[in-house]
């Protein structure tokens, strides 16, 4: 019997690619950054979120006993297809622009009778001990979007507004070390150590960047959300904490994701 | 209980490539928390694959092995609506089964 | 000075904290202006303080207002010398006038990105992690290129008291020599130590330093 095996072995590969940069400097090293990319495309853990999120969506849930399939992502109650590449969007019945993550948290409370702190448990995972339901729900929605192309509403009125104040925030310069969101974001081929960085100043670094959220994080072991990417840069800006589902997470979304209007959805992939 | 494989199992020429993502911390015993105490091992050990009941693959694993691993393999041989089950076991003796269809 | 627009109409949506309800309300407030008033409130209401980050590190100082306002576009020359002449004025000198530490200890200041971040200990040293947008010794391979490669930074511009002195005052405040830059301001903000700017500079212009080699 012929067999032939391959495992995709994260320390591994990433050993592999320490060594292979000490050999190839300078411009082959983008390329074989790209190559350790291109080794992570085939096996994408972020199917098992997407999986598990599925099944959450149809299993009646909280007090109330309802499912997802009563919640309306903006194209109809319970419909999913399409619905990630138009958010975030203004809901009337919520009287709020709302990305994917608080929608699904309006719902839980709302329709299925969770309390909010319930609701916002366990907003990012870490591990088999402290899984995230949100990661998982918005894993399989957004991989309902794979090939649409992205159409936030920025005629809608509230949307535009999100979106111009989504912009004044990410040239907000603060904090101790003066970073803002355009510090690392807002010129093209800059990285940091070797991490490119998207120039989210320009539509094409937008696209790229925000069609490609959530994605499973190998470093992380971990399926990660847009709020989480959000969350995270501004750690590093030494900001204070954005809180989950802010006015501000979600005019930033709305910002990054209106730039991004007209590329296909990609997500969620897979991030070193 | 652990969360089920994702299996694909497609049949190309005269073999069948499998692809299989399974979910699994693979804690490699060598982690500290933060508190810094060790993160105890926790990890697949074996691997076995069948096809209509024959062994077609059987591995061993270790702890260097990624979280959440991804395996992709092809045998000789297959049919369309032919069983691909594949089974693991962690150290821990807790174990998976997940069947696919060749596609 | 922050300009105060239609102060009634901002502070009410201030308290409130959503702003999308009312701006409609205030369509008559010049549009910039307010926006960038209604930014800065909700991120008010929108963070939380977290260990050593606080809200009060969204409180922007003058280089920083400025700096948001032209977002990313060029600066005109009058508004970059204002700039650059208050931050050159904030910069201190050791009190024995000694410049340069030791480049060894330097180097672990460039490599450590540890410090001010919420998931940071405040007990522990901060680090510089010139690393992350700078070349520096050729041995690190693993640099960024947000500013410009340093390495050779001593031996081409000369090991002169010129050159100790520059690199002395580009760590402490980089706005004093370019405006709007994007390299945190290491003294002003008290990031690092004195002893630790002495040390970073031995790593810029000590000729032993690996930078220089």
């Amino acid at each position: 019997m012929r067999t032939m095996i391959r495992l995709a072995v994260a320390a591994g590969a990433a050993a592999a690619f320490a060594a292979s940069i000490g050999a190839a400097l300078g411009e082959s090293t983008a390329d074989e950054i790209a190559k350790y990319r291109e080794a992570l495309q085939d096996g994408n853990p972020a199917e098992l979120w997407e999986a598990r999120g599925e099944q959450m969506w149809k299993v009646p849930r909280g007090p109330n006993k309802v499912s997802f399939e009563r919640c309306d992502l903006g194209l109809g109650p319970g419909v999913v297809k399409g619905a990630y590449a138009q958010l975030p969007r203004y809901f009337p019945d919520a009287k709020r622009v709302m990305d994917l993550e608080t929608r699904l948290v309006w719902c839980m409370v709302q329709q299925q009778g969770m309390s909010e702190a319930d609701a916002l448990k366990n907003t990012f995972g870490n591990g088999s001990a402290k899984r995230s339901d949100l990661e998982a729900l918005a894993a399989y929605v957004a991989s309902q979007s794979q090939g649409i192309r992205m159409n936030v509403a920025l005629d809608e009125p509230h949307v535009h507004d999100m979106y111009r104040l989504g912009e004044k925030m990410f040239y907000y310069r603060g904090g101790t070390h003066d970073f803002a969101c355009a510090t690392c974001h807002g010129d093209d081929g800059k990285r940091i150590r070797l991490q490119d960085l998207p120039n989210l100043t320009k539509v094409e670094g937008a696209q790229k960047a925000y069609t490609t959220w959530p994605a499973y994080r190998v470093s992380q072991g971990e399926l990660r959300t847009f709020q989480w990417r959000l969350n995270d840069c501004f750690r590093q800006q030494r900001f204070p904490e954005l809180a989950f589902g802010s006015d501000a997470s979600i005019a930033l979304t709305a910002y990054l994701a209106g730039r991004a209007n007209g590329a296909a959805y990609a997500g969620p992939a897979i991030k070193r | 209980m652990a969360d089920p494989m994702k299996i694909r199992a497609n049949l190309v020429g005269d073999s069948t490539e499998v692809k299989v993502l399974m979910s699994h911390e693979m804690e490699t015993g060598q982690r500290k928390d933060a508190q810094g105490k060790t993160i105890p091992a926790w990890f697949i050990q074996k691997v076995n694959v069948t096809h209509n009941d024959k062994v077609v693959l059987a591995a061993q694993w270790g702890p260097a092995v990624s979280k959440n691993p991804f395996v992709s393999f092809t045998f000789k041989g297959g049919a369309r609506g032919d069983k691909v089950k594949i089974t693991w076991v962690d150290n821990h003796d807790d174990s998976r089964t997940d069947e696919a269809t060749v596609a | 000075m922050r300009t105060r627009i239609v102060g009634h109409c901002i502070g009410g949506i201030a308290a409130i904290g959503i702003a999308a309800s009312i701006v409609y309300g205030c369509a008559s407030a010049p549009a910039e202006n307010d926006v960038s008033e209604r930014a800065e409130a909700m991120m008010k209401s929108s963070f939380k303080a977290h260990g050593q980050a606080t809200l009060a590190r969204l409180d922007q100082d003058e280089t920083q207002r400025v700096c948001s306002e032209y977002a990313g576009r060029a600066l005109p020359p009058a508004v970059a010398e204002r700039i650059e002449k208050a931050n050159l004025e904030t910069i201190r000198y050791p009190a024995d006038g000694n410049l340069v530490g030791d480049w060894k200890s330097g180097e672990k200041i460039a490599q450590s990105g540890q410090g001010f971040q919420y998931s940071d200990d405040p007990k522990k040293a901060a680090g510089a992690n010139c690393y992350a947008c700078h070349q520096l010794s050729p041995k690190e391979l693993s640099y960024g290129t947000i500013g410009p490669s340093l390495y050779r930074f001593g031996k081409t511009r000369g090991y002169t008291d010129e050159t100790r002195r520059y690199a002395w005052q580009k760590i402490y405040n980089a706005e004093a020599f370019a405006a709007c830059s994007n390299m945190p301001r290491f003294g002003y903000h008290h990031i690092l130590t004195e002893q630790q700017i002495r040390d970073v500079v031995a790593l810029l212009v000590d000729p032993a330093s690996p930078v220089n080699q």
